[in-house]
């Protein structure tokens, strides 16, 4: 199956990001296809490459980033993004910045969209 | 479809929206902070117990350990992210945020 | 993209201003509108207290909302549903929304949202 994930929450307030990375993961291992992880609202907070958290918990911005490289596009909304302050010269590795479109051509595409958040 | 809860029943409505609403046969699943709506105990165990003979129900068993939950109503069954997964494939999802 | 048309519902629960999902939530419904796909919004709980007229957000100096649903129809987000029970419960009634909805009845709802490929929590 193909899945999208909305994430409407940013990293370490809520637990939101965590469940959808850890859903992610799971879906992948049982071989479907996780087309794009899309950030709305706060989710934006996702993706910024000044997060620097403690050596000793996990590092969510770079959870993200490393599944970029497993295919994953990192996607975050342009006008959520704008309006926090998540620009170009502050993206973390593998995201993109880009328009609700593709997030509405993401539901129409695949199987299931799962959306975490608060 | 899947109903997911990810919110007390203590202090949000979510536990009771989704029962509204859901379908009878209709899945629940409860994460995060809605694995306390799975309890046995406490005021909200009893729509839990009605619940249970319309709906199964599901609790995501990192959430569950995470939050040292031992007192789960048994009818609610304890799954992890691969069972969250396998619920997905089955059902369209409907979360109650 | 297939040609078949999917049936997406955005569902708000929130009140308006508090926090920016309903806002946030009405860009994202307008955007998908544009895609010839089946939008809904379904409004439950406290969300329906976002359709109340008379709205007036000047002294809290935010955007707000109240232009934006009046244009839904003209961006054929004609479905809009409201749940009667929260209704009741919140003492309201059709003539406190400041745009035309449709009542319904909590079972209606549930198969109104059995029916959709997509939901969406706003």
């Amino acid at each position: 199956m193909k899945f999208g994930i909305l994430l409407k929450e940013g990293p370490y307030n809520h637990q939101a990001a965590d469940t959808a990375y850890q859903f992610v993961k799971a879906a992948m291992a049982r071989g479907h296809e996780v087309e794009a992880v899309f950030l709305y609202n706060d989710g934006v907070y996702n993706v910024t490459n000044l997060a620097s958290p403690p050596q000793d918990d996990r590092n969510i911005v770079q959870r993200w980033s490393e599944l970029g490289d497993q295919g994953v596009e990192i996607l975050s909304c342009i006008a959520a993004s704008k309006r926090r302050g998540i620009a170009d010269e502050v993206l973390s590795r593998n995201a993109s910045i880009t328009g609700l479109g593709v997030l509405t051509d993401i539901a129409i595409r695949v199987d299931r969209l799962m959306i975490f958040g608060d | 479809m899947l109903h997911i809860i990810n919110k007390s029943p203590y202090c949000n409505g979510s536990f009771d929206m989704a029962l509204r609403f859901a379908l009878p046969g209709d899945p629940v699943l409860l994460i995060e902070d809605g694995i306390y709506a799975g309890r046995a105990k406490g005021c909200s165990a009893e729509k839990l117990a009605n619940a249970l003979s319309q709906h199964e129900f599901y609790a995501l068993i990192a959430d569950v350990e995470a939050r040292g939950v031992k007192d789960l109503n048994e009818a609610v069954q304890v799954i992890d992210y691969d069972g969250f997964v396998e619920l997905v494939e089955q059902h369209k999802v409907n979360t109650w945020l | 993209m297939g040609e078949e048309v999917k049936k997406i519902m955005h569902v708000v629960r929130r009140p308006p201003h508090g926090t920016i999902y309903p806002y946030e939530g009405l860009e994202m419904v307008l955007i998908m509108a544009a895609y010839d796909q089946e939008i809904s919004m379904a409004f439950i709980g406290d969300g329906l207290f976002c359709l109340l007229k008379d709205q007036d957000t000047t002294k809290l100096e935010i955007k707000g909302f109240m232009k934006t649903l009046g244009v839904l129809e003209d961006y054929d987000v004609e479905q809009i549903y409201v749940d009667s029970k929260s209704m009741a419960e919140r003492g309201l009634t059709p003539d406190d929304f400041c745009i035309a909805v449709e009542v319904l009845e909590p079972d209606e709802m549930g198969q109104k949202m059995a029916e959709q490929d997509c939901i969406i929590p706003q």
